[in-house]
């Protein structure tokens, strides 16, 4: 071992140890610090014990506080669905106008309704509900299927031509291009044009009119207004689903597109699907 | 080589390492005695008033109605509402106590640069509850001599038993100034009871006994130390200090050279100051510190080393004011005068006519040298700023109006062609009573028509919504107008609610978005 050597200006004892003439001053650790150290260790054996700590081959020591973060998110969501489970069970025993009726009721459904919502509708029907080409916006005030909150909330339980539900809406439009030759559809198509824009060719609306009244008004009704109980879309109005104008018409006449809706009463549950009838019917085109 | 030639200079580093003092200073122990006199006599007077002001605030009822609280000043964290007598804030409107917070600032530079540290020494909280502290102390232990004899006595029963109540009456007083801290942010006499039945929420507690610790440690323990060595202002206040600012000054030109024994050196022909070298100033001053050095740091201009001098200057029938509130400027012409411009030292007899009055050359002290440029540009920033803030206050709104527009979709088609938008709106109530205002669209706007979701009107022009007190309500709002009216677009238009029974009203310029049109 070195020479023990004390420093002369401050009378430390050095560490023995010299670098060009440079030494370490050998002071006593603070003895603050010391105590924090030995804290520290015995901290981390009890914490070590008390906590999950050893790592094992399929996992680690559970601890004998037997504290695990899965188990705390566990119970944070369980207070989580306690803290809503008053307005969880209202929504669940009452009619979906009873819920659209209560205030406080309607808050909370239409909140999750709108998330469920943007989890399971918003890849067909757009983030704001707002629709596409064949599509339906669920914010305007035209309903295929009907506006009031127990109709949609039928149409969200069962689907629309979603043969895997017994109780779907379903309703199908036969092609016509077999049944009407193309001046017949030029006619037709012109006609239900004018019922709601102005027309190119207004000569085809007087004879489009009969082949309406003979073909279409079974469904569409003499007024072309619709029928929602079969899904029959109005034909009077601005909102057309797979766009206005005659070639619009036209082309549906001769071959008709439908889309086709899942049901959610299966996969969702009920309470969600009222809550998403809730959400929807609080876009504004909601009817009574 | 050559280096036998070299003149060695006289130098030293200024850091010499044979010179260099530790950073670390031992606290030299302070019993300051006690002072009594005009100054000490206005300090009792502000401690009262602001102690006052501080415990018994939040206990001031105040008469707001059923729907708001009865606390005159009340900062009421969890609903975000400041009360303070007959004003109420909400949070977006702190901008007023940001206004005060400016005001305090300007306040305090004009305040500093006119009477000096006057914070620091008569109102500033550490200097209170230390003054406060002071006294218990003095209760238990007796005053300076006495003190410091218990100090350095062995420890004995009678020493233990005289610290052990001194100490737990700071502590008391600690507690009751952390409580009173609390019974600001919640209504006080339900809080009280709930503290004392232990019942109040966790952080009442935390918050006392943290404020205990402090007040304890900072008044009790440290005091001195914490203007010397933790406070920011002694080193900010002494920048805004110039050559007209009072300060406290121990004027050496009628002082020096000091003397203990006057009379006789008097009596031997030599010429003696009025300073006896009592140190009277020394003992009463609670930093510790002699103000015959001149202008310190440390000095928090508590004034009462010139109650100690005045009252031995009394007794000794000399003019008070040795130790005096003085500017830089008199006190550099009076030096002038006592010094002959520097040329000597002071000579008492250059400030004094031979029949021992003093010499009418002297410079004084006139409460007009505080009118300068400096303390009008402070005085009329902060009146700016105050009247800003009343006029501001007297005229806000107590009825608000917020819309926000939908993000998606913009807008919509409804099934006759109309163009419909939809609006959360956000309609803020803020007095504590309830009240029925009345939602419209402007007249500009032709042809549109709202329909306020779940309240049943429909398509009409105005509607009545009802608000709660102090509330905020949001409702939504559809708007529906035909674009035949419309240039197509993006079209501004005017959300509009009023009270009718006081009048108020709020606008909102909203934006109503419809197709484009082809050109």
């Amino acid at each position: 071992m070195s020479d023990k050597h004390v420093d002369e200006i401050s009378g430390v004892p050095t560490t023995g140890h010299e670098w060009d003439g440079i030494r370490e001053l050998d002071n006593p650790m603070p003895r603050w610090w010391v105590w924090t150290f030995y804290t520290t260790i015995v901290w981390a054996l009890l914490y070590a014990v008390a906590y999950p700590a050893w790592p094992l081959l399929t996992g680690s020591t559970e601890g004998l506080l037997g504290y695990s973060s899965r188990s705390e998110v566990r119970s944070d969501l369980a207070a989580a669905d306690n803290a809503k489970s008053g307005y969880m069970t209202a929504i669940k025993e009452k009619s979906i106008d009873d819920i659209i009726a209560d205030e406080d009721l309607r808050t909370v459904a239409v909140a999750a309704g709108g998330a469920a919502f943007k989890m399971n509708c918003v890849q067909c029907h757009g983030s704001g509900a707002e629709g596409s080409k064949g599509f339906p916006n669920l914010n305007d005030d035209d309903w295929l299927w009907g506006g009031s909150a127990d109709q949609i909330q039928q149409t969200v339980a069962h689907g629309i031509r979603f043969t895997k539900d017994g109780e779907t809406r379903d309703s199908i439009m036969p092609p016509f291009a077999d049944v009407l030759d193309g001046d017949q559809i030029s006619q037709v198509s012109t006609f239900v044009a004018s019922l709601s824009a102005p027309v190119h060719n207004a000569s085809l609306v007087e004879p489009g009119k009969t082949v309406f009244a003979e073909n279409c008004a079974a469904c569409h009704g003499d007024n072309a207004k619709g029928n929602k109980e079969m899904g029959a879309p109005d034909l009077t109005d601005a909102i057309w689903l797979y766009g206005s104008g005659e070639d619009a018409i036209a082309a549906q006449v001769r071959a008709p597109r439908v889309g086709v809706m899942p049901a959610w009463d299966a996969r969702l549950g009920e309470t969600a699907v009222k809550e998403l009838a809730a959400f929807v019917h609080s876009l504004g085109g909601g009817e009574k | 080589m050559q280096n036998q030639d070299v003149t060695r200079l006289d130098a030293v580093a200024t850091n010499s390492a044979a010179s260099r003092q530790p950073l670390y200073a031992r606290r030299k122990k302070i019993f300051p005695k006690r002072a009594s006199g005009s100054f000490r006599q206005f300090k009792w007077i502000v401690m009262a008033i602001t102690l006052g002001i501080y415990y018994f605030v939040p206990w001031i009822r105040w008469d707001r109605g059923p729907f708001a609280p009865d606390q005159a000043v009340l900062i009421d964290l969890s609903s975000r509402r400041f009360y303070f007598f007959f004003i109420e804030i909400w949070p977006q409107e702190f901008i007023y106590v940001a206004g005060l917070l400016v005001m305090a600032g300007i306040g305090l530079f004009l305040l500093t640069s006119t009477v000096g540290r006057a914070w620091c020494g008569y109102a500033c909280p550490q200097t209170v509850w230390v003054d406060l502290f002071l006294v218990i102390e003095r209760y238990f232990e007796g005053d300076r001599n006495a003190r410091m004899k218990l100090d350095a006595a062995p420890w004995s029963f009678t020493k233990l038993r005289i610290r052990v109540i001194k100490h737990a009456t700071w502590l008391v007083v600690a507690v009751l100034t952390g409580g009173a801290w609390i019974f600001y942010f919640a209504d006080a006499p339900t809080l009280a009871r709930d503290f004392l039945t232990g019942n109040a929420v966790p952080t009442a507690y935390a918050t006392v006994a943290i404020l205990t610790a402090t007040t304890y440690v900072f008044g009790g323990l440290m005091r001195e130390q914490v203007c010397t060595y933790m406070c920011p202002w002694p080193r900010i206040q002494a920048a805004m200090l110039d050559e007209t600012s009072l300060t406290v000054t121990y004027n050496d030109w009628r002082g020096e050279p000091r003397s203990r024994h006057a009379k006789r050196a008097a009596a031997s022909g030599a010429s003696v100051g009025d300073c006896v070298d009592c140190n009277a100033c020394v003992a009463v001053c609670p930093m510790g510190i002699d103000i015959r050095d001149g202008q310190q740091l440390e000095c928090i201009t508590c004034a009462l080393c010139i109650d100690a001098c005045d009252d031995v200057m009394g007794r000794l029938g000399k003019e008070r004011g040795l130790i005096s509130y003085s500017t830089l400027n008199e006190y550099n012409a009076n030096m002038d005068i006592a010094t002959r411009s520097g040329t000597c030292g002071v000579t008492p007899e250059l400030v004094r006519s031979p029949d021992g009055t003093f010499s009418d050359k002297l410079a004084h002290f006139h409460i007009g040298k505080l009118l300068r440029l400096r303390t009008f540009i402070y005085f009329g920033a902060w009146s700016a700023v105050g009247v800003s803030i009343a006029f501001a206050l007297a005229t806000r709104d107590r009825l608000e109006l917020n819309v926000l527009h939908d993000r998606n979709p913009q807008f919509v088609q409804l099934s006759d062609g109309a163009i419909r938008n939809g609006y959360t709106v956000k309609l803020l109530n803020m007095v504590p009573q309830p009240r029925t205002v009345v939602l419209k669209l402007d007249e500009d706007f032709s042809g549109a028509s709202m329909t306020v979701a779940g309240a049943g009107a429909t398509n009409v022009l105005e509607t009545e919504v009802t608000l709660e007190p102090d509330r905020l309500k949001t409702i939504r709002v559809f708007v529906r107008a035909d674009p035949k009216d419309l240039p197509g677009g993006a079209n501004a238009f005017e959300f509009v609610v009023t009270d009718p029974s006081t009048g108020e009203r709020a606008e909102y310029t909203a934006t109503f978005n419809s197709p484009e049109k082809p050109q």
